[in-house]
């Protein structure tokens, strides 16, 4: 079990992690969601002894890891470019963690094989790095993470440099490579939909804090705070008369009798059903998903479901 | 946790092997010489070389001729660099072994073969007169450290990402300017290094000033051994190695700072074989063919004229022993290669863990480490030869006569090239590639050893075949050091062939020069073959 | 970190080990009187020092003292070394000091009296120190060599001759700065012409060119490497070795020596101050007076043995000429003026 108590790094006069508490349970996937620049990549630096850190204790089993170096701690840490070594070949890097712990050269062999199976690239040991496409990288990378069985995988944006169909289909599979692995991990993104897909929970981080954490659902139902919500993909965030509210984009359906009147500023098919952006009376504009189409320019009436219409707290 | 005492030890030897080696070997002998020097009249000596217009005309023109060769020597081999660095293994291989070539040839050798290939083309008299000119001298210097630009600015070229350019072309660069603003600034650290070399080289060169730059030339260096040796004048001869001293630790100060300006991490990328204009690739072809190849071509013939005609005579000969050596010239080749081997194995060693200290160390010993290991480079070798016989003439160092001080005093020349040529690789060396060693549990000293020595052996060979070929052809510091003559090296010997009239010692003199030639061709390519075979193993 | 640790531990150990065996030298020679065998002396001389190995593996054989030799750049380093070691020498005896920096050791007190044995077979003139810290072994002439068949005009055989008009443009000198035989003919011209000064301005009027050192002059400017000049100060045993080391072979050299040119060089032995073997060091200069040793010089060092009864070979006989009446200067005025008469060559010869 990981515990982070109010983990502090300061970069001078600025403050990177602020304050940061959270456990990681067994083998749970934390998706540590939050936009470039909020401090996640420090946060996991400082999590895997890269960083040295101002404040607060990191304990791993109970195991306070002040003074541990990186190589000492028992982490792993998947690099977001990979950093693949260039001057070893595909099973050497992987073999790289399990030479360091001093296995011996048989069982680094069978490891190897493993974990190339694992990551779907069996027969790929002898290949030398410069020679892999971005994905390959990326399992080869996950590989070399996880061979010498690290006790918390940092996960820092894998699947960032990736294209999206390669993406997608990394995102449903490290989840079941991680659960085979048996390792907790953090999985560092800023894309919402990624979270999501890979994380058990989901804790979102912006300008060095942690705003929410909480199982992926729960957090996009119930934004804690307008940053949190804007940041999940919620795009209607209006100020009413009983504080701010935020609409989700599934909340609006078209009804002649509804009670909301808008102006429709433009509708664009996106497959099984229209992205709608359209502006209320009072002058908010929102942005929904409806099942019909609307002719920009005209009027219509839309039904809110009231339970999709989240009150934030502050 | 604990910090495993091994750690510490490793870090304590990284430190001290390399400070040790220069505190005794170079920095006492330097500083006893000069002490004694100054202890006397040195300091009216020094007032004295203040107020001579003669003196300030000679530091004049050791610096100005040093720095207009390494500008020369630049503009020549920035091109052939870029035409190496996109060769293929084999081929890169080759021409990396070929181009030291020069770097072991005797300056009496090449003075000869120049004059000889002046001679041909008309250019030893007249309005374009080159003998006992300073351009002869400018030439030279070329010629010698060429291979300086080619190998440690190639070596380096070769391992950067292409990509980028490919990228500035299509944001609409044209290929100069490509070049300009993407490619120069990425090969300033590389660039800086061979710029501090070959500064420092020409800066204390001996025998190109004194032979080819004619009676009227004189540099720091060969006013030194003007007072010095022929004099006996110690005290002036101190204040000017005082003066050198001064003038090189202000200009690698400057080197190294340029070389650290905005270290630009290098990612390993795709390494394509970039397509080269055919005419770009004939152009420095053809300047390295007649830079170097003229004057070793008429080395080669000379060595190969034999009675009437031509023949293998001279070289046949080398296994007899003359009588104005004391052992067959074959067998000074041996000592030579030997000692090489002795004096590259010492530079590697002191030089590698002396690059992880400049990178990896604090900021203050870093910089000492970077300036105080390339002094050797710039410091006379009088200053150097002389320092040693006052200083280690006691036990338990009294070297003064043991085998080990001809090595030794090659390394010191030697350890600057692997220095100067690995920090620039291990500085481009991606900082998370070391992050994810430790990561996955190297302690830091095995971080060294698996991320450090072999991403930075490509700077390591290239540096080690530089101190093979400067200890192979060493002749400066060799000469001030007392030697038993069964441990004659080569260019002593083919020095004392060319030391007798008659036209058998001088074919054999020529011939020894191939030999030593084709030696270092040969060793330059096995340490690169060794390396290639040195990486991956699970 | 390993292996470093080793090579450190390996560099350390054959420091030592070398000290050691230094060590061991040095205490195996606390003699005294007679009983010099077993003790090991160190013989120091310039580079051109040749000697063959059945002459050294004789005298160790008469008195049981082995020879060890080292050698040191060219006769000013050597002396500038020795000066710089003096009290902690780095050898027992040492050869080829000649008399253009004789004054220079003897000044430095490098040397321990010693009156060989054999100084009565010596050639009259040539020991120069009547304290005998010095022994005279060998000597040679420095003298302006022509090419025979390249020469413009007749063979001149005056210093004063060099100076006309039919020679212009035809010598080469060296350097009396960085030269060993560049400083004798400077020597030579001092004690040949009346007025040196003029004279070097006339040779500089008529085209004369300087080098730095012996080879560039000899193979870079004259006939015999290619060059163009068909005069060059070298030595008066150059014509001899014209013919021991021609190629193809010939029977007479292609050049020949102006006598009236010659400054006679004198190299000298001598006991260095602070040996620990005195008296090994004494049978070495003895040695060095002997047939065994005076008869290999003329083919090793190209120069004349300093004895009346050494035999030389017929290449000397037939080839080498020696000057009547050489030049010659007093050792202690060339020291008192040597830099200042270099220093004045330098403003008339080079500007």
């Amino acid at each position: 079990m990981l515990t982070v108590e109010d983990l502090t790094v300061r970069f001078g006069a600025t403050t990177a992690v602020d304050s940061v508490s959270f456990e990681l349970m067994g083998d749970e996937t934390l998706a540590l969601l939050g936009p470039s620049g909020c401090g996640k990549s420090t946060l996991l630096r400082a999590i895997a002894g890269l960083q040295p850190i101002d404040g607060g204790r990191i304990l791993l089993d109970d195991h306070d890891l002040a003074g541990a170096g990186p190589h000492e701690r028992g982490v792993g840490l998947m690099f977001q470019d990979h950093a693949l070594f260039p001057h070893r070949n595909v099973a050497d890097n992987i073999a790289f963690g399990p030479r360091m712990q001093g296995i011996q050269p048989e069982a680094r062999i069978e490891r190897v094989a493993e974990l190339l199976d694992l990551v779907g690239l069996p027969g790929f040991g002898a290949r030398s790095v410069a020679t892999l496409s971005g994905g390959e990288a990326q399992r080869v990378a996950l590989a070399r993470a996880l061979a010498p069985r690290p006790r918390v995988l940092l996960l820092d944006e894998p699947l960032g440099s990736l294209d999206r169909s390669l993406r997608d289909r990394l995102v449903d599979e490290l989840p079941g490579v991680l659960r085979a692995a048996g390792t907790a991990a953090i999985h560092v993104t800023h894309d919402h939909e990624e979270a999501f897909a890979v994380g058990d929970r989901l804790a979102v981080m912006t300008k060095g804090a942690l705003r929410q954490t909480g199982e992926p659902e729960r957090v996009w139902a119930q934004p804690a705070t307008a940053e949190v919500a804007r940041f999940l993909g919620h795009t209607n965030i209006i100020d009413g008369t009983d504080g701010l509210r935020v609409v989700r984009s599934d909340a609006a359906a078209v009804d002649e009798a509804g009670e909301l009147a808008v102006i429709v500023i433009r509708s664009r098919f996106q497959g099984s059903d229209y992205d709608t952006l359209v502006r209320s009376s009072n002058g908010d504009e929102l942005r929904l998903t409806l099942q019909e189409r609307l002719v920009p320019g005209t009027e219509a009436r839309l039904r809110l479901d009231e339970t999709r219409v989240i009150a934030l707290r502050e | 946790m604990r910090r495993p005492t091994s750690t510490i030890a490793a870090a304590g030897v990284v430190v001290l092997v390399p400070a040790a080696f220069i505190a005794v070997f170079f920095v006492f002998p330097v500083a006893s010489i000069l002490l004694r020097g100054l202890g006397g009249d040195g300091l009216s000596a020094l007032a004295d070389l203040a107020t001579s217009p003669r003196q300030r005309g000679v530091l004049w023109f050791t610096v100005w001729q040093a720095l207009v060769s390494t500008v020369l020597t630049l503009a020549v081999g920035l091109p052939a660099a870029s035409v190496m660095a996109r060769m293929g293994g084999r081929a890169q291989r080759v021409t990396r072994a070929l181009v030291t070539v020069p770097f072991v040839l005797p300056t009496l050798v090449v003075a000869g073969a120049f004059e000889g290939v002046f001679d041909r083309f008309g250019l030893d008299a007249g309005a374009f007169r080159l003998r006992h000119t300073v351009w002869a001298i400018l030439l030279a210097h070329v010629f010698f450290n060429y291979a300086v630009v080619v190998r440690t600015v190639g070596g380096y070229w070769a391992g950067l990402d292409r990509r980028l350019e490919d990228q500035a072309r299509m944001l609409g660069a044209s290929r100069r300017r490509t070049w300009w603003e993407v490619t120069l600034p990425r090969l300033r650290p590389a660039i800086a290094s061979a710029a501090a070399i070959v500064f420092l080289f020409s800066f204390t060169s001996f025998g190109v000033v004194l032979i080819l730059g004619g009676p009227r030339r004189a540099t720091l260096e060969t006013e030194i051994y003007r007072y010095a040796v022929t004099r006996s004048d110690f005290s002036t001869a101190a204040a000017l190695a005082l003066v050198q001293l001064v003038a090189v630790l202000a200009l690698v100060a400057v080197a190294t700072r340029l070389e650290r300006l905005r270290p630009i991490h290098n990612r390993p990328g795709r390494v394509r074989r970039g397509a080269l204009g055919a005419r770009w690739v004939i152009l420095n072809a053809s300047v390295a063919l007649v830079l170097l190849g003229t004057p070793i071509a008429v080395l080669v013939e000379r060595s190969l004229v034999a009675g009437d005609g031509y023949g293998l005579a001279n070289y046949r000969a080398l296994a007899t022993r003359v009588r104005q050596l004391p052992a067959p010239a074959t067998i000074a080749i041996w000592n030579s290669v030997v000692f090489a081997i002795a004096a590259t194995a010492m530079a590697v060693l002191v030089g590698t863990l002396a690059s992880l200290v400049v990178v990896h160390g604090r900021r203050g010993l870093s910089r000492l480490f970077d300036l105080g290991l390339t002094l050797p480079l710039g410091t006379s070798a009088v200053t150097i030869g002389f320092g040693i016989l006052i200083a280690l003439d006691e036990p338990p160092l009294d070297l003064r006569t043991s085998w080990w001080i001809v090595p030794i005093a090659h390394a010191l020349i030697g350890i600057p090239f692997v220095v100067r040529t690995m920090v620039p690789v291990l500085r481009s060396i991606d900082p998370r590639l070391r992050e994810a060693a430790a990561i996955l549990g190297a302690t830091p000293s095995r971080v060294r050893r698996e991320i450090d020595i072999p991403i930075g052996a490509r700077g390591l060979v290239v540096g080690a075949g530089f101190a093979f070929a400067v200890s192979l052809g060493e002749f400066g510091a060799t000469s001030f050091i007392p030697r038993r003559p069964e441990n004659l090296t080569a260019p002593i010997a083919l020095f004392r062939l060319l030391g007798t009239p008659g036209d058998l010692l001088r074919g054999q003199a020529m011939a020894l020069a191939v030999v030593l030639m084709v030696t270092v061709a040969i060793v330059v390519m096995a340490i690169e073959m060794l390396r290639g075979s040195a990486e991956g193993g699970l | 970190m390993q292996t470093p640790t080793r090579i450190l531990g390996f560099l350390i150990a054959s420091a030592l080990f070398g000290a050691a065996c230094g060590a061991d030298d040095a205490s195996n020679g606390t003699t005294d009187g007679d009983d010099i065998a077993g003790t090991t002396i160190t013989v120091i001389s310039h580079d051109s020092f040749a000697i063959s190995t059945d002459a050294l593996a004789s005298f160790t054989a008469d008195t049981g003292v082995e020879v060890q030799l080292l050698s040191s750049g060219d006769v000013g380093q050597m002396v500038s070394e020795a000066i710089l070691t003096a009290g902690n020498p780095l050898a027992d005896v040492m050869f080829g000091i000649d008399n253009t920096f004789l004054q220079r050791g003897l000044d430095a007190n490098l040397f321990e009296p010693y009156e060989s044995v054999h100084l009565d077979d010596v050639i009259d003139g040539l020991a120069l120190d009547p304290d005998n810290r010095v022994t005279p072994i060998d000597f040679g002439d420095v003298c302006v060599n022509y090419w025979i068949d390249a020469l413009p005009a007749p063979v001149p055989t005056t210093l004063e001759q060099l100076t006309a008009p039919e020679y212009e443009g035809q010598l080469v000198v060296q350097n009396p700065e960085t030269s060993s035989p560049g400083l004798a003919f400077l020597l030579a011209t001092i004690a040949g012409t009346e007025d040196w000064e003029q004279y070097w301005a006339d040779l500089t009027a008529n085209g004369v060119t300087v080098t730095a050192g012996w080879e560039d002059a000899y193979y870079g400017e004259f006939v015999a490497g290619g060059g163009e000049r068909s005069l060059v100060v070298s030595y008066a045993s150059s014509p001899p070795a014209e013919v021991v080391f021609a190629d193809p072979p010939v029977d007479t050299p292609p050049t020949g020596v102006l006598l009236d040119s010659c400054f006679r060089q004198i190299e000298f032995a001598g006991v260095l101050a602070g040996t620990d073997h005195a008296a090994a060091a004494g049978a070495f200069i003895d040695f060095m007076l002997t047939p065994t040793f005076q008869n290999e010089v003329p083919l090793s060092m190209f120069v004349f043995p300093a004895i009346e009864s050494a035999v030389l070979p017929s290449e000397f006989t037939d080839h080498a000429r020696l000057a009547d009446r050489p030049h010659l200067l007093d050792p202690a005025e060339i020291e008192a003026n040597r830099d200042a008469w270099v220093d004045r060559w330098v403003e008339i010869v080079l500007g």
